[in-house]
């Protein structure tokens, strides 16, 4: 909360000083940059880095993001070491493993049904990173790197991938894509149908990923918006109520937080479930 | 210009006037099944929050439309 607080302060310094553009500092703290914002203290500027013309510099996004892959491997890492010597969880063991269990009983199996456990690996590794970088961007002076449109379309990309393959290793390449079609339909509605499925490939990824990316940053957006409320109205009387919605808002998102990494791990299982078994 | 923000905010308006009536129904009703078999009450409640994500992604094609029609003007 207090990060947010000093970020809008500063923010609406930079405002006064640029003289105008209303919501342009919201924006800035939701966009790519190549410069780490600890704002009152300092500010750590990143390399720019290129290689053949591509753009390829360790953006503020890209930092966080291997901060929470870092985080994500130690912790696991050290559960896993945990398990070698004894297999009643103890501490850090205990959620990691009741996280695990609730993952492989609530989501993958009853969604993907038999022939469950070659995918499990993948989805919990995308539960587990977008939860964790869900719930690290709620950390001041963190970036939600979920609130990041690539970061997303890489998940989404990813999951893509696992459907494919995963309905082409059960039914081989040509009888899954004809499977998708529903057999014993007229010619003339295949002329209909073809490029609608074809279509339907793809937006359920878009799906996943723009999902994923408004939700994560609708909370920032708005928390920035009620505290910003202060600066636009210029009177100190409007801050208790900017501040407790604010508050409210940032607790809200704790449980948005689980949700979406919930929803985006039961629809790529249930896409997987679908693509494995096909039931036309 | 001002028209595109125009029709950006009334495209945002509308979009989520559709996602508040359909996860509105869609969670009565799930409450409801839930009033008359608790003992489902799991296997709905999941159904309800992939139904509601499905409902929500539909929500927000309609405002990346509108973002972007806000950004561009």
């Amino acid at each position: 909360m207090y990060h947010t607080v000093i970020e809008t302060l500063s923010a609406a310094d930079t405002l006064k000083q640029a003289g105008g553009s209303d919501s342009g500092w919201i924006l800035h703290h939701v966009m790519d940059s190549h410069t780490l914002d600890f704002e009152p203290f300092f500010s750590i500027q990143l390399p720019h880095l290129e290689i053949f013309g591509i753009d390829i510099s360790i953006t503020k996004y890209i930092f966080f993001m291997w901060i929470v892959a870092l985080l994500l491997f130690i912790i696991l890492y050290i559960v896993s070491r945990k398990y070698k010597s004894t297999l009643i969880p103890k501490g850090i063991s205990n959620i990691v493993e009741i996280t695990v269990l609730f993952v492989r009983d609530e989501i993958v199996k009853p969604t993907i049904g038999k022939g469950y456990e070659k995918f499990l690996p993948y989805l919990l590794t995308v539960f587990f990173f977008i939860l964790l970088s869900n719930m690290f961007g709620l950390i001041p002076y963190a970036v939600t790197i979920t609130g990041n449109i690539a970061v997303t379309a890489a998940l989404a990309a990813i999951s893509f991938i696992a459907i494919q393959l995963g309905g082409i290793k059960s039914h081989g390449a040509w009888g899954y894509f004809k499977g998708l079609i529903p057999s014993g339909m007229p010619p003339w509605i295949l002329i209909i149908l073809i490029p609608l499925e074809i279509l339907g490939l793809f937006t359920k990824p878009f799906a996943l990923c723009i999902r994923l990316f408004a939700n994560m940053i609708a909370g920032h957006v708005v928390i920035l918006s009620l505290l910003g409320l202060i600066f636009i109205l210029q009177t100190a009387f409007v801050a208790p109520v900017s501040i407790a919605f604010a508050i409210f808002i940032y607790l809200l998102e704790l449980l948005v937080a689980l949700i979406q990494a919930y929803i985006f791990t039961i629809l790529t299982s249930l896409f997987i479930g679908m693509a494995v078994h096909q039931e036309h | 210009m001002d028209l595109a923000w125009l029709g950006a905010g009334i495209g945002a308006g509308i979009a989520v006037i559709g996602a508040g009536l359909g996860i509105g129904k869609l969670a009565g009703s799930a409450l409801e099944a839930m009033g008359r078999q608790p003992e489902a009450a799991g296997a709905i409640r999941t159904a309800m929050i992939i139904a509601a994500a499905l409902i929500e992604g539909i929500a927000f094609f309609a405002l990346v439309i509108c973002i972007l029609l806000a950004v561009k003007a």
